[in-house]
């Protein structure tokens, strides 16, 4: 299995003196294509940080992030850019879609931005969101899709192109537990096809659609699911009477 | 205590065999109670004594084709709107192994938490696979799934709300950072309203 993600004795501290805080401390994960890993703990614990240096949008204090062999905590801005741009997909609590334009055209602006020919990012842009199944949805704006619809668009938004990595930070934000159990079946679908996966929730029933769930408290990782074995062994547990 | 009534249930549709009320249980309870047959012709005879169904035919078992009577009807709209019982005993076995935890010495109550925590996620982990396994028309397996997802997740917040209070509890684990594994100081006793 190749490794898509991999923080090796990352740690994060801000400020100094007496006001430091240790966001995160010698942080070890690695996640895998295909992996869905969920990251679980109470707000403050540092799992959103976790999530920003993973994704390059902050750098770490110490430590290396690997994201498809590249080194992000020590590379030039510039790769950094454009590791963001192709290779890491976001899906944010509160969707970020631009309310200025259609459904088609937020998902082809990252292609865009990275050069790719309108043509094409279109294309791209069009698979993501039939993926996604809101195919008839592309011309709307975000203020016409339902919530459920604005989230499918988020995610073939962070999917759109070849990307190598998914992270999505509490991604089923307000909706309910049934539209929030949907978003995580496509953000399960999408990491099976051979993109690693991290959501960051304090939520166990999101959680439980990972294939593993990494514990975080005080920004130190203090453990981990094991493999999840069969279904079987619950069924048929017991007669009824 | 609910297999009369699902029988009923079953029968309030048509009258039925013995052998077809048992796969249909099964079916429609998301095949997570198995019931064998045996159990359905003991409850039916129970139920025809009671006069709240009746038998078609003669003879014994198989042959016998059952249907609902009305004082059935009657008792089983009953039973649709009594509350099941919702005030279980206060012994739950996970809340006594916390507070017990509390009196040990050297125990780090925050690890006994834990290994509780991702020991029920381990098991939520295995009824999602259930849910995500099962095809998009089984609403009884997924209203199944569901019932002990959301039982199982109240069991994760009843934990992350244990650990809150033990820290708040406990002055000396207000640190911005703590070591991977913080001792507990036996002596600090946090309040036993954990067990509510």
């Amino acid at each position: 299995m190749t490794t898509a993600l991999e923080l090796r004795n990352v740690s994060k501290t801000y400020g100094s003196g007496p006001s430091e805080v240790h966001a995160l401390t010698e942080i070890e994960l690695s996640v895998h294509e295909g992996e869905l890993v969920a990251v679980m703990g109470p707000s403050g614990s540092g799992k959103s940080t976790l999530l920003t240096i993973a994704g390059s949008l902050e750098r770490p204090t110490a430590g290396q992030v690997f994201v498809d062999g590249v080194d992000l905590a020590n590379a030039s801005r510039s790769e950094q850019a454009r590791m963001r741009r192709r290779s890491i997909g976001y899906v944010f609590q509160d969707f970020n879609l631009l309310p200025g334009l259609t459904a088609l055209e937020n998902v082809t602006l990252p292609l865009e931005l990275d050069g790719v020919p309108a043509r094409a990012a279109r294309k791209s842009a069009q698979q993501a969101l039939d993926e996604l199944q809101v195919t008839e949805r592309a011309g709307r704006y975000p203020d016409e899709l339902s919530g459920g619809e604005r989230q499918r668009v988020a995610i073939a938004r962070a999917i759109v192109g070849k990307r190598k990595l998914l992270l999505a930070d509490e991604p089923t934000g307000a909706l309910d537990s049934v539209n929030g159990e949907a978003v995580m079946r496509l953000l399960r679908a999408a990491t099976h096809r051979d993109v690693a996966g991290v959501v960051v929730t304090h939520d166990a029933q999101l959680a439980s659609w990972a294939d593993r769930v990494v514990f975080i408290r005080d920004g130190h990782i203090i453990d981990q699911t094991h493999p999840v074995p069969g279904p079987e062994s619950l069924l048929a547990a017991g007669e009824p009477s | 205590m609910s297999v009369p009534y699902a029988l009923l249930a079953l029968l309030s549709e048509s009258p039925k065999y013995g052998q077809r009320l048992q796969s249909e249980f099964e079916a429609r309870t998301g095949r997570v109670w198995p019931l064998n047959v045996g159990q359905v012709y003991t409850t039916l005879q129970r139920l025809e004594r009671d006069g709240l169904v009746e038998a078609d035919g003669e003879g014994e078992g198989a042959r016998k084709q059952y249907r609902i009577a009305p004082a059935g009807r009657r008792e089983l709209e009953d039973w649709l709107r009594t509350p099941p019982e919702l005030v279980p005993p206060p012994r739950d076995e996970l809340v006594i192994k916390v507070l017990v935890a509390l009196e040990v010495p050297g125990t780090d109550v925050h690890e006994i938490l834990q290994v509780h925590r991702r020991h029920v996620i381990e098991v939520m982990q295995r009824y999602t696979a259930v849910k995500a396994a099962a095809t998009e028309g089984d609403l009884p397996l997924a209203l199944v799934a569901d019932a002990e997802l959301f039982r199982l997740e109240a069991i994760v917040r009843w934990l992350d709300a244990a650990d809150v209070r033990l820290k708040q509890a406990d002055p000396s684990s207000q640190h911005s950072e703590v070591s991977p594994t913080p001792t507990t100081d036996p002596e600090a006793t946090p309040a036993t309203e954990v067990s509510q």
